[in-house]
């Protein structure tokens, strides 16, 4: 399920351009990261993925389908959708809330809830939670809940939008991890916003930096950032000029240790061709797509 | 307590004409009131619009509307009808707001994220918009309740049936136990339904009761816009 943006804009009624001209290729089975700060459009871009949004100019095509044709409803029904403050249905309890997508689509209580019940145990919760309602949950419990619900009908591609934005740092990790797992697990093509430029590089294969208005500062990989930044807007933004993202090699006893800027270790350089040799300990299919995380993945 | 006990049949048969008085225009002016609410929380200019008109209609002193109203339905003046639209039309003018209020009430990240499913708009609004503004149109219904029930008791000046009888009846023949009856027992009415209602909101909106001890207040969304 590949995804493709065609000259793409969107002006609001009132005259405000969220989205310039938009053109990006999402290769099927791939995690796409678009990142930038508040009003660079790109939430507005994903929502324009379900026709949330409709752009005023340009097209989407899913597999080469302009999903402008499509029905609305139907299309929404085939792609799965995570928010940021998981926009669970409070009246549902949590198996409901599941099962709601297969519901619509006509799936009986009794199948549905059993298939709830076993995304419950993708997704890490315990199926003792399965009758709460989600108010009875914790953010990060909610989180989970929001992103079985958005698998539930098995589609192909997933939509999250600020899914971790909410919750606090440690289980925003917990969930990083988790959904890289999945992703291994259930290869699904995933578009993912976030402003957190560390998640972007956690999680994507392919990064998109968006300057305002969705126009595209950079795409790549999250080592193609590092190394060769389009611009000085990109370098700031990914800061790779400081902190942990300024490594370089200190010989200690014959072992070529890595530090950052302020001479803190981030692991050692084995064998000895350069990043290369870094092993992805996220386990992204792309070899080069997990530079500078030994914080995060320890 | 002596009037009370002879006349026990009569109360009796007052309190139950008092109810059905009552029920039929809470339950009217409920099921008009969610389509013009809908329409008042839908479209910013019919609001200001509905809303106004409302509240204008509960202003009218219901003595002239029992009077005016069997001269525009064409009904004859002793019809109980008259009383039942009139009380209809005063439910509908508390109730219009509240279910606009209530719908306003919705999270719209919830709403969102049910269109995000894949609800169609019909389906939505019944599965998710009007369920989540239960709470607060239940309050407005409570309201809607007590208020009918009491105003019920002025039909007895156009003619209709009610423990309002035990007013006028007992003023007339200088019987103060029997206002008192009539008084308490209309309250002791109101008070019965609005614990009903209540008790019915908790059978049917179970999550917003479990919920309302551990519900944290969300961080601003304002990233999200984006």
């Amino acid at each position: 399920m590949s995804i493709e943006f065609r000259g793409v804009g969107k002006t609001f009624p009132d005259g405000t351009t969220a989205v310039g001209e938009f053109s990006l290729t999402i290769p099927s089975r791939t995690t796409t990261v678009l990142v930038g700060s508040s009003g660079c459009g790109k939430t507005t871009l994903l929502r324009m993925v379900n026709r949330m949004v409709d752009p005023t100019a340009g097209s989407i095509l899913i597999d080469d389908e302009d999903i402008s044709r499509t029905d609305p409803v139907a299309l929404r029904r085939r792609i799965g959708y995570v928010l940021q403050n998981s926009g669970l249905l409070p009246h549902r309890r949590v198996a409901d809330n599941i099962a709601t997508v297969p519901r619509l689509n006509g799936v009986a209580k009794a199948p549905a809830r059993e298939r709830a019940l076993e995304l419950m145990d993708t997704v890490g919760l315990d199926r003792s939670l399965a009758d709460r309602y989600p108010s009875q949950l914790s953010g990060g419990q909610q989180q989970r809940v929001g992103v079985a619900r958005a698998l539930a009908a098995d589609p192909n591609i997933l939509l999250m939008d600020e899914p971790f934005g909410a919750v606090d740092p440690i289980v925003r990790a917990e969930l990083q991890r988790e959904l890289i797992r999945l992703r291994r697990e259930l290869d699904k093509t995933v578009l993912f916003v976030t402003h957190d430029i560390d998640e972007a590089f956690l999680l994507g294969d392919q990064v998109v930096l968006l300057e305002r208005g969705g126009k595209i500062a950079q795409v790549g990989t999250p080592a193609e950032f590092l190394a060769n930044p389009a611009s000085d807007f990109v370098a700031e933004f990914v800061g790779a000029d400081r902190g942990r993202r300024a490594l370089r090699v200190e010989e200690l006893d014959g072992v070529q240790v890595v530090v950052d800027e302020d001479g803190r270790p981030a692991g050692v350089l084995r064998g000895s061709s350069a990043a290369g040799s870094f092993e992805a300990k996220a386990g992204a299919r792309t070899a080069p797509g997990a530079p500078a995380q030994g914080e995060r993945a320890s | 307590m002596n009037w009370l006990s002879s006349n026990f049949d009569l109360v009796l048969s007052l309190t139950v004409q008092h109810l059905r008085l009552s029920v039929v225009p809470i339950i009217l002016g409920f099921v008009l009131s969610v389509p013009l609410g809908w329409v008042a929380y839908r479209y910013r200019v019919t609001r200001g619009v509905l809303l106004t008109v409302a509240g204008l209609l509960y202003t009218i002193p219901s003595l002239a509307l029992f009077v005016v109203l069997p001269v525009i339905t064409g009904l004859s003046v002793l019809s109980e009808t008259n009383l039942i639209l009139a009380l209809t039309i005063y439910a509908v003018a508390i109730m219009v707001r509240s279910v606009a209020d209530a719908l306003d009430s919705v999270d719209p990240d919830v709403r969102r994220a049910a269109t995000a499913l894949g609800y169609s708009g019909w389906r939505r609004f019944w599965a998710v918009e009007f369920p989540l503004a239960g709470p607060v149109m239940l309050a407005g219904l409570r309201v809607v309740a007590v208020s009918t029930i009491a105003l019920v008791t002025v039909g007895i000046i156009v003619g209709v049936q009610s423990l309002g009888y035990l007013f006028t009846n007992g003023f007339q023949r200088r019987i103060v136990e029997e206002v008192l009856t009539g008084v308490v027992l209309t309250m002791i009415v109101a008070l019965v339904v609005d614990l009903l209602l209540a008790l019915l909101g908790r059978a049917l909106l179970p999550w917003a009761r479990r919920g309302a001890g551990s519900r944290r207040r969300r961080p601003s969304s304002e990233g999200a816009t984006a």
